[in-house]
């Protein structure tokens, strides 16, 4: 249980969040230079705050006021950096042993082997960093962090240096982190489909103020705007019914109230349940069923709110049964199409920009 | 022509000894001044590192008389450090304090270099894992510099060896006692019929410094390619 209220300025840039959970994934959500990156670095330690207080579990790590500090060694905090950071003098081993041989030994409750065989690293031991590939580093961080027996585990962007496939590789293992070891995470990123995947609790940072808290789906559905360049960031979450594979194309059909989305690649079994990330920027509407159109993924809805914003427009669409999506157009198409609140529409989306990343593997309540 | 006399020997011997007592005595003063110069911020950083750095610039002769006025038997220090049995003028030990001030800005430079080249992230890295900042130093940051470490140590005795103005300033050259090589060389060079055994000390001089940098060099490129991984 972590609880972070700080202040620290940096020349020009001025920081102020508060923020706490308990327990779960707190994930810190915003653009880069918001000032997540450098929230991180005070809990860790790394750097001291002009003011405020953090404290994990009830005890005061920092606290200006009274003139507490704790050295970042004394924190029992792991921290996963964005490209790794292993000793390059010592082998993957020896890395992952280096935390652990500093935890009291009353306190070694994670269990080695364990970690070892959930991050499918067993096979590195006796090899030195350099010769690891992007992925097989992160995973070894992951494991020297999670091996110095943490109090709080916390990750700087750590699938951002990672190609794409990597990315896809490491999200499960992190997730698998998160409920077979019960770490309390702070999980810092910009990309909206890791945020959503892994975190209980968003909390969105801009410019160094926290825009909003709360879970996935209240955060990404606010219809109060954030930020402008923050609002295309914007995001639906669609709880949805796996309902038929089309192995030949390598597709998935998903089912909702109101229609039927296609994702590229596999979704788990026929019949379960998923979520679904569908960014708004990702989103077409018509006043008419699409025909002679390469889209197959339609749902239909009815305008519930636009806002403007210069030249473009946010559009809220609460769709037919349940669930509101969220959508981009010009002004320009709103007045031309007449679109406005209480119109019916269909909103189609591009299978192209749904794949795995789009999808929550298991819907936690 | 290559039978070295006696006393030729001696004079190599001892520069030899001369050299790596150096070397060993500067060597912890040496990895303490480059890390705190390369990681610390402190008041009179600036100042600190200029009087590092002055056996560079100053003439050998004006650093060896400094010795002899701080150090020597009637020196401002010199008679402090007689009472506990450490006599530095004129023997042996001083030439090694000489040689050792001397090479220490070469030594101080190459190992800084190391400690800066240092990923400060990884020490952020193993101080998040649970280490304090001597576990850091000793577990990361040394073995990281050991490269820098071991071309400054190398560069220092080097240096030692070579060594000439200070040294005949503070301990003169007395053979067998401080006559290093260079010394001998320079006093054959003034005696009539002389020049064979400068010759051959030359030889000696150049084949010892040869191997110190090829040495360094063969490190050097070793512990790179191990420690490949900061990119």
């Amino acid at each position: 249980m972590i609880e972070v209220d700080v202040g620290l300025k940096l020349g020009a840039f001025d920081l102020e969040v508060a923020f706490g959970n308990g327990g779960g994934v707190i994930a810190l959500f915003g653009q880069s230079g918001s000032g997540k990156s450098l929230t991180l670095s005070l809990i860790a330690g790394l750097m001291r705050p002009d003011r405020g207080r953090i404290t994990l579990d009830g005890k005061v790590l920092v606290d200006v006021e009274r003139g507490v500090f704790v050295p970042m060694h004394r924190r029992r905090i792991g921290l996963v950096f964005q490209d790794s950071n292993l000793f390059p003098h010592l082998s993957v081993k020896q890395n992952l042993l280096f935390g652990r041989w500093f935890a009291p030994r009353r306190e070694r409750e994670i269990d080695f082997d364990k970690v070892i065989e959930t991050l499918g690293i067993g096979k590195l031991f006796a090899r030195r960093p350099v010769g690891l590939s992007g992925g097989e580093k992160q995973r070894v961080a992951i494991g020297r962090a999670l091996l110095s027996c943490p109090k709080l585990l916390l990750f700087d962007e750590p699938l951002a240096a990672l190609d794409m496939q990597r990315k896809l590789e490491i999200l499960p293992l992190i997730e698998q982190v998160r409920d077979e070891f019960r770490v309390p995470i702070v999980y810092v990123s910009h990309a909206i489909e890791e945020v959503v995947r892994l975190a209980t609790t968003i909390v969105v940072i801009d410019a160094g103020r926290v825009r909003a808290v709360g879970s996935p789906g209240e955060v990404f559905g606010q219809v109060a705007a954030h930020a402008a360049e923050e609002r295309f960031d914007r995001a639906s979450v669609l709880t949805m019914r796996v309902s038929g594979a089309n192995a030949a194309y390598g597709l998935t059909e998903l089912k909702h109230s109101s229609g039927t989305v296609w994702l590229a690649g596999p979704a788990g079994p026929i019949g379960g349940v998923t979520r679904i990330i569908v960014k708004a920027t990702d989103v077409t509407l018509s006043t008419r069923p699409p025909h002679d159109l390469s889209i197959r993924s339609v749902l239909s809805g009815t305008i519930e709110g636009i806002e403007k914003e210069g030249p473009l427009a946010m559009v809220a669409i609460a769709l037919d049964g349940e669930g509101r999506l969220f959508a981009t157009a010009t002004r320009h198409a709103l007045d031309e199409l007449g679109l406005d609140c209480g119109v019916h529409v269909f909103a189609l989306i591009k299978t192209s920009a749904l794949d795995e990343r789009q999808m929550v593997s298991s819907p936690r309540s | 022509m290559f039978d070295l006399s006696p006393a030729e020997w001696t004079a190599i011997f001892l520069s030899l000894r001369i050299a790596v007592v150096a070397m060993i005595i500067s060597l912890p003063f040496g990895i303490f001044t480059a890390y705190a110069l390369a990681r610390w911020r402190f008041p009179g950083k600036t100042l600190i590192n200029g009087l590092v750095h002055l056996p560079l610039v100053l003439p050998p002769v004006v650093t060896g008389f400094i010795l002899l006025i701080l150090l020597g038997r009637k020196g401002v220090f010199g008679p402090y450090l007689a009472d506990i049995g450490i006599v530095l003028s004129f023997r042996w030990t001083g030439a090694a304090v000489a040689c050792a001030v001397m090479g220490f800005p070469l030594m101080v430079r190459a190992m800084r270099l190391s400690f800066e080249s240092i990923d400060r992230r990884l020490e952020l890295a193993a101080g998040t894992l649970g280490a304090s900042r001597i576990w850091t130093f000793s577990l990361v940051s040394l073995p990281l510099a050991i490269p820098g470490i071991v071309v400054g140590a190398i560069l220092a005795f080097a240096k030692a060896l070579g060594e000439f103005g200070a040294t005949i300033t503070f301990v003169s050259n007395i053979p067998g006692e401080t006559q290093t090589i260079s010394a001998a060389i320079y006093t054959y060079t003034q005696a009539p019929g002389g020049d064979e055994s400068a010759m051959r000390l030359t030889v000696v001089a150049i084949v010892i410094s040869l191997v110190a940098l090829i040495a360094s060099e063969i490190i050097q490129r070793q512990a790179e390619k191990r420690l490949a991984s900061f990119e």
